[in-house]
């Protein structure tokens, strides 16, 4: 069933406020959370208003003193207004603060530009010590959640916004290991989130279609990256191709040709949002359909990449 | 002049005139420094750290102890040379600010012992400071928590956020000194972006607020000790400095905000300060 990743990540950290007195669950007015989750939580949920700074500098000053904050905030005002905060309050200190950012990527929808995150994942798996992770579905981000009590650093999740589609049945995603989807070795198709990751496992499916195999492998998790796993894939294949709704540079592809181009080159293509600030109105799926983030654009570009003449 | 003369100097007076001599002879390093806020701070620095914090430098990690963040950042030498008078480290490290290998960086960082976060970019301790203090009030303590903010610092947007949380979050046991030294770098505060009724706006905000002349190091404790002034409010002591307070030939001037010492001028300095010394 389709489920929103956000709220899959809000319903599974209510039990672990009561489980886990030294989480806080603090919001900057994200309308995520009603009165009667705030009254459940009691203390161990805070409103601080519209002030992302503030949101994270308070965050740090908590996790200081042994607390473990999950902050809420959409994806854009952390990884862009609130970015220092991060870097420096958070990060710098290795402090373990959740940052859950919600309406990453495309999924702002016709909200615009300015609620859409299309750098959050390279800005984010810059930082160091920042742990990065993007759930393909509701199941992975309860996974992650829960996950996150063992994990002792800053920790990016990007969540969605609408209800996306589960995947497949797969077993629980672990952070800091790539999910291998399906094996194959001809190519490579790499994806990260709902729509990409789902592109990906139907691509798989037509390209076998013809004879041509390949491997999915769902990189939920952009920082630390999973090379071994990688480099493992891409080792018999001919060609890598990534898939992510994020600017194409710096975010899952920039990651796989970094770590492709030092350990087995391989040729890479990334697809991603254009290089350019997003014009067209619609929702999440709109969007998605009309950037072409897409099984049959995944199919196209295989073919071309591997058409004799391309060679 | 006779009676001032006979005063004997306080034990915080003491403390702020040896921080005073050991921020002019870093600065007098190789990199130099933030000389002007740094000299501004002293006295602040001298109440807070023989008088107002309850802190322990054998027990850096005490959970019990107050929290102090310098959010003017670049006067990192000034609290070098306050935590090193306190014990936490020893003095003549001090020599060693800015030099390969050192540990004392030009603006805070955590591995220096007392040091709780590292602070530098403008903006950002007062969000800190506010969760410190909401931390203490979760676990039941009474430690207290104090940030120390620059003027100029206040034209970030960021301190006004952290501003309104305190207030809402109604953090009594968190108290904010402002460095009214009336200058940044490149000129006075008033004249780039003016602050006044610099009392008003905290008040605004739902502060309790006290403005005072601020090189009197007793005086200051006096008012940090007393805290929290208002039931159920923030407290900021807004504290009338000088830039450069102690060398009569930079005190009041913006070009004391970074120097580095000659060492003509830094013989220079040690003599002022000397001679304030003899007169206070």
């Amino acid at each position: 069933m389709s489920r929103a990743t956000r709220e899959a990540y809000r319903d599974s950290l209510l039990p672990l406020l009561h489980r886990h007195p030294e989480l806080i669950c603090l919001d900057s007015d994200t309308g995520l959370f009603n009165a009667a989750y705030a009254e459940e939580a009691g203390e161990q949920y805070l409103n601080l208003g519209i002030a992302e700074h503030n949101l994270m500098g308070i965050a740090a000053g908590l996790a200081a003193c042994g607390r473990v904050p999950f902050v809420n905030t959409m994806a854009a005002f952390a990884a862009s207004r609130a970015l220092e905060a991060i870097k420096i309050d958070i990060a710098y200190n290795r402090l373990p603060v959740r940052i859950m950012a919600t309406h990453g990527g495309l999924a702002a929808g016709h909200l615009g530009p300015t609620h859409q995150a299309l750098e959050d994942l390279a800005v984010m798996r810059v930082l160091p010590g920042m742990t990065v992770v993007v759930p393909a579905d509701a199941a992975a981000t309860e996974a992650f959640v829960e996950q996150s009590l063992g994990l002792g650093g800053p920790l990016y999740v990007r969540l969605g916004r609408k209800p996306t589609p589960p995947l497949p049945l797969a077993p629980a995603p672990v952070i800091g290991r790539a999910q291998t989807l399906r094996q194959g070795g001809d190519v490579v198709l790499a994806g990260c989130g709902p729509y990409p990751v789902l592109a990906c496992l139907a691509a798989a499916d037509a390209l076998a279609g013809e004879g041509i195999e390949a491997t999915v492998l769902n990189m939920h998790t952009l920082r630390p990256f999973d090379t071994e796993t990688l480099v493992a894939a891409a080792r018999p294949a001919s060609l890598v191709v990534t898939i992510e709704e994020h600017w194409c540079h710096g975010g899952l592809g920039g990651a796989v040709a970094e770590t492709l181009a030092e350990a087995a080159p391989t040729r890479v293509l990334r697809l991603g949002v254009p290089d350019q600030f997003v014009t067209e109105v619609g929702n999440h799926e709109h969007l998605v359909a009309h950037y072409d983030l897409t099984a049959e654009r995944l199919v196209r570009t295989v073919h071309s990449a591997l058409s004799p003449a391309a060679r | 002049m006779t009676s001032t003369r006979a005063r004997r100097q306080s034990t915080l007076e003491l403390v702020a005139a040896r921080i005073r001599a050991h921020v002019v002879d870093m600065c007098a390093g190789p990199e130099g420094g933030h000389l002007g806020g740094a000299l501004s701070s002293a006295d602040i620095l001298a109440a807070l750290y023989f008088s107002v914090l309850n802190v322990d430098p054998q027990r850096t990690d005490d959970p019990d102890r107050d929290r102090f963040v310098l959010s003017k950042g670049h006067a990192a030498v000034g609290l070098y040379a306050a935590l090193a008078e306190r014990g936490y480290f020893p003095v003549e490290e001090l020599t060693t600010y800015g030099r390969p290998g050192s540990r004392l960086m030009g603006h805070p960082v955590r591995a220096v012992p007392g040091v709780e976060l590292p602070t530098g970019s403008l903006g950002h301790g007062l969000a800190l400071g506010c969760g410190f203090a909401l931390a203490h009030r979760y676990a039941g303590r009474d430690a207290r928590t104090f940030v120390l903010l620059g003027d100029g610092e206040l034209q970030e947007g960021s301190v006004w956020e952290a501003a309104i949380a305190a207030a809402s979050l109604r953090l009594e046991r968190l108290t904010v000194i402002v460095d009214r030294n009336g200058l940044q770098l490149t000129g006075a505060t008033d004249g780039i972006a003016p602050l006044e009724p610099l009392a008003d706006r905290w008040r605004s905000f739902g502060w309790a607020v006290r403005d005072v002349a601020g090189h009197d190091p007793d005086e200051l404790a006096r008012h940090l000790d007393a805290g929290p002034w208002e039931p159920g409010r923030p407290s900021v002591l807004i504290a009338r400095t000088v830039k450069g307070r102690g060398l009569p030939f930079l005190e009041g001037r913006s070009s004391s905000h970074y120097v580095t010492l000659s060492p003509r001028n830094h013989a220079r300095a040690v003599r002022a300060l000397r001679t304030t010394e003899d007169a206070g």
